[in-house]
């Protein structure tokens, strides 16, 4: 049986499955090694090497293992059991909010981050971003050193300089002094500079992020109501979501906590009377939140308001002056159908406006919301969780007084202003001029360079600190390790400008010290080890409040209308990968293949077919990007879904001073980037000139050629037969017990089956599993060369398939960790046996028997088997060498890796089970994959377990298994996509 | 035509074939006698150590439990070093003035740690954990070798794959009573250890493990 008769033989609903949009006409990707390579060997090079490699081979093996004394503690510290990890709760904060986590530490190094079930952002699941930390912890690019002008001093230097120059402030009540911090969020610092601004009563602090997720939806809220208010949005409660440009599913402080209840609504598996709900999107450019969508429509971000309006206007909120037209490209029927399906859910709906979008928009989503009566339902508004945003502490008020010559001593606390600040403030060049700056940072980066002084920061893993959640829940930060190059935290500096000499110095010291002044507890102890060991502040959430739309809120909102278009449109977007730049020193994060795009190291232009072939550019050619007279060059790739006449590009790359790692990895937005548009604008040229950028695109690779395996399928037709699934494989020639047939021997049964069930329709290809394999697994980073050479390392990817016409397709995601078959075609073709199959089921890999001859993989249908070409993890760097996994062998060159189902917890269960003298829990084992994805896509357990979830999972009538007509057995199976489009809307 | 080989080239021929022969006996064999010999796996090889440390004098002489030192033997992977402090707690009282012991009072005093000789050290692609072998009945005795009668330690097992896994396939021949496992010199009663292992490997329920991810991974 062919491939091709299978793809024409079982496609479910006869559509084809797509992965990326390769231009006939472009040049191929390469297959395997790129030429000019440095793989590319003469024959006498080969055979050479070849012969040095069998005789350091022979002799290597004469060598004896080094002796490796043993060290144990002089005073053992309490509780450490060596060679037990514990774990402790703290918390790391995304655009100043901050996650609840666990991180496990071996002896004093911690290794792994794992989400705080206690903590209502993850319930126990993480993003990439807190997943990768652990990476930029131990980064060896990290700054050591004070310094002032670049010349190494004392930190002691630094106050004593500090002081002095605050000092001589002091006389006119601190003018010219400027403190520049993160979006604050945490309660001792909000404290401190309350403290400051009492002491020093004409200074001045700023609140300044790259990517501000709360500026317009406050501004949005003050439009609206007429005061601050801060947006919690229920998705648990919501049948029908509206997203108007707005990120839900990735990438935001809020993220964990939408998509855990957004998947919830949508797991139909487990239901006897399957519901779900519904999400529409419109947005320019496609992202997560729109790849779940049921229903999406690229759209301008500038034609999201007139759609707004419009839509509002349909249910019945005065809009007044606001532009109300349908923009083109949606019918107006469509629109119709939707403002019919969000009155029919009157209190379960939900429209929510992105953080790119007006403050006008937001006042409609605000709007919409109350006609609705969604609010105190699906959103609920509470009391301010960040310090509000004056408007005369934001960045462009300091850059005026900078400018101006009224900044003397400027603090920055915030991360990189130079890099990211907007174009038009020319930042780093009035810095320049500050006579006394001082920058608190991870890195010598760009802002580094142009202050005075630098003092190396402390990470979040390495500090005192306290922070609050996007809903308000408050946890204290604690370390884990001492600060590895003496680094300082924005406590400990701001710190130095109280007067007072008996003021506490330690960060410690610092945020007890305002936990013991705000706790009325008689046994403050007692709360404060509670606090510790949970990882939350008890009943710290905050208050809802009770808000009413601003008679004549919608004249004031006016005032943001677009004008009519000039141009393409720029969009500028956060990078899925590296975020607004922070990360972009961690290889994890730049080697992740984006969702969605697939691209590794390096971002894009995107646009849409269309718009691409009438500028006549095609994917990886490099484009000039000319707006507001600044001009970047950059490589385009054409994206599926993308809106006509708009261009995206992600921030956070062309970083000159991140690291090893970051420097001049993609190219860099920011100069595009203006404090009157931070997020999109028209006016915008592109042009060719005529060179090419071959992107690494990981989607390049692991190709299944083509077969059938998204299965996917809608509400409406489950409902109408739950077989569907099955039914598309009936034909396949099944043994006795239903099982498809194969050649390969029988194993016999052992007391555990463990298998994994992954739900097509949770996931959001959010890749937060992927990294945490990496965290967990030893994975190591390849580079842009080696991707491009189809070498990338990751155990489990996450496929993306598009389905329909590339204007308006539909998006599935895959995630695809090793199968671990019953009947495993890699197992017989081993020469040396070193892929085994165990008792319980797991597909083993024995790296010391393994000789690279890589037949596995050849024969592995799911191409989930990936080989260590060279050298590497690296063995030489102290720093890294205390991130690993100490349960898993870091692999050397040449043999081949894959998934274990993370076997090494599967022992450690096992171990303590059998101490107890009963079996593993369900539950119990749980994969690094698993525990952190946030929409609890992945359950892994053992099937011969008849209670235990995956078990039920598995029995559901979604459940298919990946190329199961091959009769591999996999012990991973899939349960189908289903969407839940709007009926009413399919029949207009 | 001249002769191209002499009449002693018959005879060459046949010693070389002959050394042939016993090169490819001879140097598997010799390499498998070298990797069995104390050489690699020192066996028998009394380990120097920066204080003259005697479990000889501990466990015999003193009758002091392994479990007072090896602290996490029962819980963790690692059987856990005696931390300086653990010496401390008697010899702050009994020979605390002994020339012998001073590296341990420096150390205590200065909280520079000791580097101890490993003496049963397994590759690092090993995950050995001591905690489920105790559970299961495996005495320290049954690797470690009569250590009460050992003033430095030495090996006596080769602690090599073929050497676990005849107890992973055969653990009858070795498990004891858990009460048992810290007993040195223990003998199964009657001489029946078949008889009493069997019995145990039910009762403990004792799996023979035998995949490669059970040690590996």
């Amino acid at each position: 049986m062919s491939p091709l008769n299978l793809r024409s033989g079982h496609s479910d609903s006869g559509r084809e499955y797509w992965r990326i949009l390769e231009d006939p006409g472009a040049a191929q990707p390469p297959s395997s090694a790129p030429a000019g390579s440095p793989d590319a060997l003469t024959r006498r090079g080969f055979l050479g090497i070849m012969g040095a490699s069998l005789a350091f081979a022979g002799g290597g093996g004469c060598s004896r293992p080094p002796s490796e004394p043993i060290v144990p503690y002089v005073r053992a510290p309490e509780s450490v059991v060596p060679g037990k990890p514990l774990y402790f709760a703290t918390a790391i904060a995304l655009d100043g909010f901050s996650t609840g986590v666990l991180v496990e530490s071996h002896e004093g190094r911690p290794t792994k981050i794992e989400g705080n079930p206690s903590h209502p952002a993850g319930r126990g699941s993480t993003d990439l971003f807190s997943q990768a930390s652990i990476l930029t912890l131990y980064d060896p690019d990290r700054a050591r050193e004070t310094t002032e002008r670049g010349e190494v001093r004392q930190y002691e230097d630094f106050i004593r300089a500090l002081r002095a120059a605050v000092d001589a402030e002091r006389a006119s009540g601190g003018a010219g002094v400027r403190i520049l911090s993160d979006t604050v969020t945490s309660p001792t610092l909000a404290a401190q500079r309350r403290a400051i601004l009492r002491s020093l009563p004409a200074a001045r602090w700023h609140q300044w992020e790259p990517l501000m997720p709360t500026a317009n939806a406050t501004a949005g809220a003050r439009l609206a109501f007429g005061r601050d208010a801060h947006t919690v949005h229920r998705l648990d409660r919501a049948d029908v979501i509206l997203a108007l440009d707005a990120e839900l599913l990735a990438g935001t402080p809020r993220s964990l906590a939408d998509v855990r209840a957004f998947a919830e609504r949508r797991r139909v598996a487990a239901q006897t009377e399957p519901r779900m709900n519904r999400l529409y999107a419109v947005e320019p450019a496609l992202s997560l939140t729109g790849a779940k969508a049921d229903h999406r429509w690229p759209l301008r971000a500038r034609d999201v308001l007139p759609f707004a309006a419009t839509l509002a206007r349909r249910l019945g909120v005065e809009t007044a002056a606001l532009p109300a037209q349908v923009p083109g490209g949606i019918a107006a029927s469509a629109l119709d159908a939707l403002a019919r399906d969000l009155a029919a859910h009157r209190g379960a709906s939900l429209v929510i406006a992105g953080d790119g979008q007006p403050p006008a928009v937001h006042a409609l989503a605000h709007a919409m919301n109350a006609v609705l009566s969604n609010v105190g339902r699906t959103v609920v508004y509470t009391e301010p969780v960040a310090l509000p945003p004056d408007p005369g502490d934001t960045l462009e008020a300091l850059a005026e007084d900078m400018r101006a010559g009224r900044v003397r001593v400027l603090i920055v606390v915030a991360w990189n202003p130079v890099y990211a600040a907007a174009a038009d403030l020319t930042f780093g060049q009035t810095l320049e001029r500050i006579p006394f700056s001082a920058y608190l940072g991870l890195f010598h980066d760009e802002t580094a360079e142009k202050c005075r002084w630098h003092v190396p920061a402390a990470h979040t893993l390495e500090t005192w600190s306290d922070a609050r959640a996007w809903d308000g829940t408050t946890s204290i930060v604690q370390p884990l390790i001492a600060p590895l190059y003496n680094g300082r935290s924005a406590h400990e500096i701001v710190a130095l400008l109280d007067q007072g000499a008996a003021a506490p110095t330690s960060g410690y010291d610092i945020v007890r010290g305002y936990w013991t002044s705000t706790r009325r507890e008689r046994d403050f102890e007692r709360f404060w080890r509670r606090a510790l060991h949970d990882g939350i502040v008890p009943d710290s959430a905050a208050r809802p409040i009770d808000v009413a739309l601003r008679p004549g809120w919608a004249r004031a909102a006016a005032s943001d209308a677009p004008t009519p278009p000039r141009g393409l449109e720029i969009n500028f977007k956060p990078s899925a990968v590296v975020h607004d730049g922070r990360y972009a020193n961690n290889g994890w994060l730049q080697e992740l293949p984006q969702p969605l795009t697939s691209i590794t190291w390096d971002n894009a232009a995107q646009l849409s077919p269309r718009t691409a072939g009438e500028l006549g550019i095609r994917s990886e050619d490099v484009v000039a990007l000319d707006y507001g007279g600044r001009r970047v060059l950059a490589p385009a790739w054409i994206t599926p879904g993308h809106a006509d006449g708009s261009v995206t590009v992600a921030l956070g790359y062309g970083r000159t001073r991140a690291g090893r790692v970051g420097n001049g990895v993609g190219f860099d937005a920011y100069p595009l980037r203006t404090s009157r548009a931070p997020w999109f604008d028209d006016g915008l040229t592109v042009e060719k000139v005529g060179t090419t950028h071959p992107l690494a695109v990981a989607a390049r690779h692991h190709d299944m050629q083509g077969r059938d395996l998204v299965v996917a399928g809608t509400l409406e037709a489950y409902h109408r037969d739950p077989n569907f699934v099955r039914a598309r494989t009936s034909h396949t020639p099944r043994d006795r017990a239903g099982q498809p047939l194969s050649l390969y021997p029988d194993h016999p049964d052992a007391e555990y089956r463990w298998g994994m069930s992954i739900d097509l329709g949770a996931c959001t290809a959010c890749q937060a599993c992927v990294v945490a394999c990496y965290a967990e697994n030893n994975i190591p980073v390849v580079g842009k060369a080696q991707v491009q050479a189809g070498r990338i390392m990751h155990w489990l990817r996450v496929d993306t398939y598009y389905a329909g016409s590339p204007d308006r397709p539909e998006v599935f995601h895959q995630p695809v960790p090793c199968m671990h078959c019953e009947k495993a075609p890699c197992e017989v073709v081993c020469p040396v046996n070193a892929t085994v199959h165990s008792r319980e089921g797991l597909n083993e890999m024995v790296y010391n028997r393994c000789v690279g001859t890589r037949y596995c993989s050849n024969n592995c249908p799911y191409k989930v088997r990936v080989f260590n070409f060279l050298q590497y993890a690296d063995w030489e760097t102290e720093s890294l060498k205390l991130q690993r996994n100490p349960d898993v062998t870091v692999r050397s060159r040449g043999v081949m890796e894959k998934c274990t189902y993370c076997v090494q917890r599967i022992n450690a269960a096992r171990i303590e089970a059998e101490k107890q003298g009963r079996r593993i829990r369900d539950g119990e084992v749980v994969p690094a994959c698993a525990a952190a994805c946030p929409a609890q896509a992945i359950v892994f357990g053992d099937l011969n377990d008849p209670a235990s979830a995956v078990h039920r999972l598995k029995q559901s009538p979604l459940d298919y298994a990946l190329l199961g007509e091959l009769g591999t057995r996999p012990r991973t199976t899939y349960l189908a996509a289903l969407r839940n489009p709007n009926p009413d809307e399919a029949k207009a | 035509m001249p002769q191209i080989f002499r009449p002693s080239a018959d005879s060459l021929a046949r010693v070389a074939i002959a050394t042939l022969v016993l090169l490819a006996i001879g140097i598997p064999t010799t390499v498998a006698i070298v990797q069995r010999s104390s050489l690699v796996t020192d066996v028998g090889v009394v380990q120097a150590q920066p204080v003259f440390f005697s479990h000889k004098h501990h466990v015999a002489d003193d009758g002091i439990d392994c479990r007072y030192c090896h602290t996490s033997v029962e819980e963790s992977p690692f059987a856990g070093m005696p931390s300086i402090e653990i010496c401390m707690n008697c010899h702050r009282q009994i020979w605390n003035e002994s020339p012998m012991l001073e590296p341990i009072r420096t150390s205590y005093r200065t909280g520079a740690p000791i580097a101890w000789k490993r003496v049963h050290d397994l590759p690092d692609f090993v995950y050995f954990d001591h905690s489920i072998h105790v559970a299961k009945g495996v005495g320290c005795e049954t690797c470690h070798g009569r250590v009460d009668r050992m003033p430095l330690l030495w090996r006596v097992n080769t602690l090599q794959m073929d050497w676990c896994l005849e107890c992973h396939r055969h653990p009858e021949r070795q498990v004891r009573p858990r009460d048992q496992v810290f007993t040195m010199g223990w003998r199964p009663p009657g001489n029946d250890q078949i008889a009493l292992g069997s019995r145990l490997v039910q009762a403990y329920g004792i799996q023979r493990k035998t995949d490669c991810s059970i040690c590996h991974r």
